[in-house]
């Protein structure tokens, strides 16, 4: 059983690792593990997250500011392991698993359980050029981008690569939390999903209320929800956001 | 030994340096560009109105000029490359006018740029204003504070100034908010000062620049009997001004060729922006580079007194020329550099910026032999940094 392979319409919520500090996010993570939702997404806090917009890149500056690292998160995920039920994707910035070291990243993914891999700046094309260096041949699949925007053809070549994760559609082609008009491209996200097969197609960005999750539910597997969760964690309110969603 | 190439593969590699590292969102606008830039830059009348433009607003050709005073200081032969003359006050608008008529000639009419001290802002919003475009400038918030006159020249000019106020605030945050505001306005054109960023940017923006070694080659060759100099000096942040002095010599292996690199308050001082001798190979603003970085791949922020060389990465064209040995490095200090600043404008009466003057510096730490000729690029003029002349030299 592929672990995106959901029978009904799928929520992964977003989150930023260490973010507001390292002790609530691994409440908050737990607290995920309670709710009605699918999968869990945690973001790798980066110096120069080029792809997200205000609120990401505020928790990222927090938890930087918290001391955060990679090892740290990943010493974490292993102690956390056994309560974590959840598929887990992580979310990064390429610098950060090539520092780190490809081969290295994968396997304490592995060890770690992690179900899927995104990062933003790596390409279909330029992750393959990393991968080929390595000879330990992970078993974590790589989630890869579309948008409204993408051609077609190159939307069936990157499904492809997402066979064993999902295909992340990117609701309107900008930086996360803005907002825009879900209606506007309803016809377009099915195209998309028709491109794309019996790969799972997640639309994120922007979906911040029960409206927009259902229009993306009437045309996609399921939604990502990361901008709307962390305001409401800052504001301590991410238990009645999670209830109105 | 192979022979050193100066173009990138197909997929935007200098040796394992460059490519596109970019999220899908910007992949339509590069795809765009970079078809654009294969086809349009070498077409006959795009090429003869570029040219135009550099003789009759830019001033072109800068002369070559002999220093006779530094040639003597130094027991050499000297000569510079009079960068600082062009319109503007440096080298950047060679760039500027180039992917400036591009965007015209793709149909674009609003250019978003980033800007560090205001150098490359105050050129992109020139040509704007000279092409009738649209330009909104990010630059960092502390960089707003610090450079008032070129945020006033740009506005002057019809530029709309935008604050960079995420991350520290300097010419990396405004550069990270340039690209997503291209994420978020795919119709504008993205024109990047430097020799950085996702291919096709490197190679263009160093084609755009080639204009300097073009005229290098026919002045030598005019004042001395031979277009190949011994070596070649010019300093390096990004690389711009670099890579268009070195461009037509790259392959010429018996020319020298020396990227001055900012050592800050010392190299090893914590604070520095000597990133070919301190960064680490990693991926920075679209391109995989060498990148001053954190083991846990965090950027760090440089530091440089010369704006324009204050930045943590370098272009992957000069990654791959350092790392294959084809290019040297010396790193210069905040000090070296002032000191230079003095000793050209009072043997010379030549004021050079800043950044020009970590090349002219770099001249104290080599030895040249009295019949060896070597061309110093000087990128800029001084202007721009007269406050900081004021107060170090306390005139």
């Amino acid at each position: 059983m592929k672990p995106f392979q959901f029978n009904h319409k799928a929520v992964g919520i977003f989150l930023t690792a260490f973010y507001p500090s390292k002790e609530r996010f691994v409440d908050l993570l737990l607290d995920l593990q309670q709710q009605a939702i699918d999968f869990i997404e945690i973001g790798i806090p980066y110096s120069d997250p080029i792809a997200d917009g205000p609120v990401i890149q505020a928790t990222s500056e927090v938890a930087l500011a918290n001391g955060f690292s990679v090892s740290e998160l990943f010493d974490l995920l292993d102690e956390l392991q056994d309560q974590l039920q959840k598929p887990t994707v992580l979310m990064g910035y390429g610098n950060q698993v090539i520092q780190f070291g490809m081969e290295a990243f994968l396997q304490r993914c592995e060890k770690a359980n992690i179900q899927a891999l995104i990062f933003p700046d790596l390409p279909l094309e330029m992750l393959e050029h990393h991968i080929a260096t390595t000879t330990h041949k992970s078993k974590v699949p790589f989630v890869h981008l579309v948008t409204p925007n993408t051609a077609d053809e190159r939307i069936a070549h990157i499904a492809k690569a997402c066979t064993n994760s999902f295909v992340y559609l990117v609701g309107n082609a900008q930086t996360t939390g803005g907002s825009y008009a879900l209606e506007a491209q309803l016809e377009r996200y099915a195209a998309i999903k028709t491109l794309c097969g019996n790969v799972p197609v997640f639309l994120g960005f922007g979906i911040d209320s029960r409206e927009k999750k259902a229009l993306a539910h009437s045309v996609t597997d399921g939604v990502i929800i990361g901008s709307a969760y962390l305001q409401a964690v800052k504001n301590g309110k991410e238990q009645h956001f999670l209830a109105s969603i | 030994m192979k022979t050193f190439s100066h173009r990138p593969n197909d997929r935007g590699f200098y040796g394992e340096f460059g490519g596109a590292y970019i999220p899908e969102l910007l992949h339509n606008n590069v795809e765009e560009l970079k078809v654009a830039f294969e086809t349009i830059c070498h077409e006959a009348t795009f090429n003869q109105a570029y040219t135009d433009l550099l003789k009759q607003f830019v001033g072109r050709p800068t002369p070559l000029y002999f220093a006779p005073q530094l040639s003597k200081k130094h027991h050499t032969n000297i000569f510079l490359k009079r960068e600082d003359l062009c319109h503007t006050g440096a080298h950047k608008i060679n760039n500027t006018i180039g992917q400036a008529l591009l965007a015209k000639r793709m149909g674009k009419t609003t250019i978003v740029a980033e800007t560090g001290a205001g150098q490359h802002g105050v050129a992109t919003a020139t040509v704007c204003a000279l092409m009738n475009l649209n330009c909104i400038v990010f630059m960092g918030e502390k960089d707003i504070e610090r450079q008032a006159p070129n945020v006033a020249r740009m506005k002057l000019l019809g530029a709309e100034v935008l604050p960079a106020s995420s991350g520290s605030k300097t010419l990396k945050d405004a550069t990270n908010e340039a690209l997503r505001f291209w994420i978020n306005h795919p119709e504008t054109y993205y024109l990047i000062g430097s020799v950085v960023g996702p291919h096709p940017y490197p190679a263009m923006v160093a084609h755009f620049q080639a204009v300097i070694s073009e005229e290098i080659k026919v002045q030598l060759q005019a004042q001395t009997g031979n277009s190949q100099p011994t070596a070649i000096l010019a300093c390096v942040g990004g690389g711009s001004n670099a890579a268009g002095a070195f461009y037509h010599y790259f392959e010429a292996e018996n020319v020298r060729l020396i990227a001055v690199e900012a050592a800050g308050e010392g190299l090893h001082s914590g604070k520095s922006a000597a990133t070919s001798l301190l960064g680490t190979p990693g991926i920075l603003h679209g391109s995989f580079s060498l990148v001053m970085q954190t083991n846990d791949g965090q950027v760090v922020e440089p530091h440089s007194i010369s704006a324009g060389l204050d930045y943590h990465g370098i272009g992957p064209l000069h990654a791959h020329a350092i790392q294959s040995k084809r290019a040297e490095t010396i790193a210069i200090t905040d000090e070296e550099a002032l000191e230079a600043v003095k000793t050209c404008s009072r043997l010379e009466g030549i004021i050079p910026a800043l950044e020009s003057a970590h090349a002219l510096a770099a001249l104290n730490q080599l030895n040249f032999k009295p019949e060896d000729v070597v061309v110093v690029n000087l990128s800029g003029r001084g202007d721009k940094d007269m406050n900081t002349y004021m107060n170090h030299f306390d005139l």
